[in-house]
């Protein structure tokens, strides 16, 4: 039998029995409305988690940290087998990104210093975290929505700002209730391709010569006055030529900063402590020479020079992690990664679906008992109808087709019934967390996520399942005997 | 139309089937077949032993009482049943050894039957019964259309294409179910108690365009029924059943005396 007569067939026995068949249709959608329901939920937590973990910068990132530090020495330093302990400088930098699999290291850079508007009173400064972003943070979540442009290049004179700070620098009042709103286009305009101008600590090389003071001393702000980032650069070179200097003095400086983009969050927020507002191209902000919790460890262990709190290595492929991780080890230093922590939870997230994707099958299995019934149902209602099929011709395959051809059907209706159904239901409930978290002062989130491959795979997992449902009638009907099914009544 | 090859018989079958020669005036013919049917411990010998045949355009009566096996060797002859032994052959081929694809094949193609009760689909108007058949024949749609009208204007419910068999009186139906058994133009007819249902007048009426498809299309018509007197005024032949058994047979000469 044709395909066509086949699907002419079983449609018109599906409309004369209408009401049954749409019932038992409907249970099936409300069976893969919870399948998809359930998944969708499931899937949206870890999609969730992945957003606000994997693209922070975290996974594929690795915290160098020297063992001479306070927490390496109670911990690490036990442990045998490993390089004594080194100290994180350049060289232990450059040797990082001798690694294969490594695509940049950065310093975690973090200063602090004040910022304020060109035209406002110094004392109208806003005082706060400066922080470093290397290139690849272009990737990060925080620019997927922003407003300005991301640096002109690493080592530009430019700065991002968090929208809050922004406000704080126009005098505006905090958003109370939520941090992370949007300037208005005017507020944006007054800040966007305006200097700011930012203060600041410099570490900055003595002379060799010079006798190692016990403390760092500040020289008169006055000489740092009119410096611009030029005269930067120069204490770079300065510093650099003269690290091994063991003393160092720290100077007020000031720059002339282009504000080129407003976030609302931080990115690549990583290890960083504290509240980081305004975030430099990492090559200039390593310029400027920045002071840092670290070189006070310089004053108290004279001889290692300018070394780094804290590196972080990023590898190409988070998969590498672990064993560029091992390397770092190897050489003496302390390392952290949250890949462990990510894998544990990636898995504990596919036992989660599974666990929801049972849950969600339950009711399909109920429903598709409801086909079953219904097609049994159908083959003694239509008894006579098969035997006068099969003596007019019908083969067995002809009667058993008609009848899959109707489960499925009912199965494909029920799918897309379903899987319409279960993302309303979706939508709904992600409406009514929101509507709560927002009264709770929390960000509205997206937990809710229904790719396509959930869409079509919910259909299709429909069809199939009622397929299996329709196998024990199908061959029930074409097993039937035309001669007892046309006996005389 | 209708190939198939001649299978083997399967081992298990006791006599073994000699390939069986009709002869070029002949239809089909019966040979030696055996159905019998359990019924709880009792076995009841429904066809036993029957040998009969038929020939090209031939109008044959099984005339029997209730029980005499003369249903169970239609449907027998229609390839709905299979014998326990014995054989069956048309068109050269044994339907007792046909795979049961080959035997919906033979009633697509070779068959057309018509019911004591009709058995036309309820829920199908006539011109869907009629179509019915040619559905599992897989003829060409545009094909349909003017077979069914043709097969449905033969039988005079031209006009009545759209109605249900609920909305026809016992004779339309009847004649509708004519046109469904026609319209994939089998060779051979298959009647069992076509008249059993309906009153003389539109009995008549239906032998009369069972007699005519007979005449005018050639068609072996073999009819099961127990009136002997509907078998003498239709029949060029009549078998006598009993207990599963040929008790005889005579040939009508005197068919359409009383017409």
């Amino acid at each position: 039998m044709k395909i066509y007569d086949m699907v002419e067939l079983a449609g018109r026995n599906l409309r004369e029995a209408v009401l049954r068949n749409s019932l038992t249709t409907l249970g099936i959608g409300v069976g893969v409305a919870s399948l998809v329901a359930m998944l969708s939920l499931g899937l949206g937590l870890q999609k969730l988690f992945n957003r606000q973990l994997g693209r922070s910068g975290l996974f594929d990132s690795i915290y160098v940290t020297t063992r001479r530090d306070v927490r390496g020495t109670t911990t690490a330093q036990r442990e045998t087998g490993v390089a004594p302990a080194k100290v994180l400088d350049d060289t232990a930098r450059h040797s990082f990104e001798q690694i294969p699999e490594v695509a940049e290291v950065y310093p975690n850079l973090s200063a602090v210093g004040d910022f304020h508007l060109p035209g406002s009173k110094a004392e109208d400064a806003h005082f706060t975290v400066v922080g470093g972003l290397p290139p690849s943070s272009q990737g990060s979540e925080a620019f997927d929505d922003f407003q300005g442009t991301y640096f002109s290049s690493s080592d530009a004179a430019e700065v991002i700002i968090l929208a809050d700070f922004g406000r704080a620098l126009l005098g505006l009042p905090a958003e109370p209730r939520n941090s992370e709103v949007k300037l208005t286009k005017e507020q944006a305009d007054q800040l966007l391709d305006h200097d700011v101008i930012l203060r600041y600590a410099q570490r900055q090389a003595n002379d060799a010569a010079a006798t190692p003071p016990l403390a760092p001393s500040a020289k008169d702000s006055a000489k740092a006055a009119g410096s611009t980032r030029d005269s930067g650069k120069a204490a770079d070179d300065e510093d650099d030529s003269a690290d091994d200097a063991s003393s160092f003095s720290v100077v007020r400086r000031e720059v002339r900063l282009r504000i080129v983009g407003i976030v609302t969050s931080e990115p690549y927020r990583g290890m960083r402590q504290g509240r980081t507002s305004a975030l430099l191209p990492m090559d200039y902000a390593e310029s400027l020479n920045m002071m840092q919790p670290a070189d006070v460890s310089g004053i108290v262990r004279p001889g290692e020079g300018k070394t780094y709190m804290a590196l972080v290595v990023r590898v190409a492929k988070s998969r590498d992690v672990t064993r560029v991780e091992e390397a770092i080890k190897k050489e003496g230093y302390n390392t952290f990664s949250i890949v462990d922590a990510s894998r544990g939870l990636q898995k504990a997230f596919v036992f989660l679906d599974l666990f929801l994707g049972v849950f969600g099958s339950l009711a399909l299995a109920v429903a598709s008992l409801g086909i079953v019934n219904t097609l049994v149902m159908a083959i003694l209602e239509r008894r006579r109808e098969i035997g006068i099929m099969k003596a007019l011709g019908a083969s067995d395959g002809d009667v058993k087709r008609i009848f899959f051809v109707e489960a499925g059907s009912m199965g494909a209706l029920g799918g897309s019934l379903g899987v319409a159904l279960g993302w309303m239901i979706g939508r709904v409930i992600n409406l009514g967390t929101n509507w709560y978290m927002i009264r709770q002062d929390l960000k509205p989130e997206n937990f809710w996520y229904v790719p396509m491959w959930l869409v079509i795979g919910g259909v299709a997992f429909s069809v199939f399942v009622s397929l299996f449902a329709g196998l024990y009638p199908a061959s029930r009907a074409a097993r039937l005997d035309p001669v007892q099914a046309l006996r005389h009544e | 139309m209708f190939d198939i090859g001649v299978k083997k018989p399967p081992a298990s079958e006791p006599d073994g089937h000699v390939p069986i020669k009709l002869h070029d005036s002949e239809a089909l013919r019966v040979v030696s077949l055996v159905r019998h049917y359990r019924m709880g411990k009792n076995t009841i010998p429904a066809v036993d032993g029957v040998s009969m045949a038929a020939n090209r355009g031939e109008f044959i009566a099984l005339l029997g009482t209730s029980g005499s096996g003369k249903s169970t060797l239609l449907n027998l002859i229609a390839g709905l049943d299979r014998p326990q032994s014995g054989a069956i052959v048309v068109d050269g081929h044994d339907l007792a050894t046909m795979t049961p694809e080959q035997l919906a094949q033979y009633r697509r193609h070779t068959v057309g039957m018509v019911f004591q009760s009709f058995n036309l689909v309820p829920t199908m108007t006539l011109y869907e019964n009629v179509e019915l058949p040619m559905r599992f024949a897989e003829v060409r749609r545009r094909e349909r259309r003017s077979r069914v009208t043709e097969a449905l204007e033969r039988v005079g419910l031209g006009d009545r294409v759209k109605h249900r068999p609920s909305e026809l009186s016992g004779g339309e139906q009847q004649r509708a179910a004519l046109a469904r058994a026609l319209v994939n133009e089998p060779k051979i007819l298959l009647a069992d108690e076509p008249t059993g249902n309906l009153d003389s007048k539109t009995g008549t009426e239906i032998m009369g365009l069972i007699t005519d498809l007979n005449k005018s299309l050639d068609m072996t018509v073999i009819m099961v029924t127990h009136e002997r007197a509907l078998a003498d005024r239709y029949a060029d032949r009549m078998i006598f059943l009993g207990d599963g058994k040929v008790l005889g047979e005579t040939k009508n000469s005197a068919k359409g005396a009383r017409l």
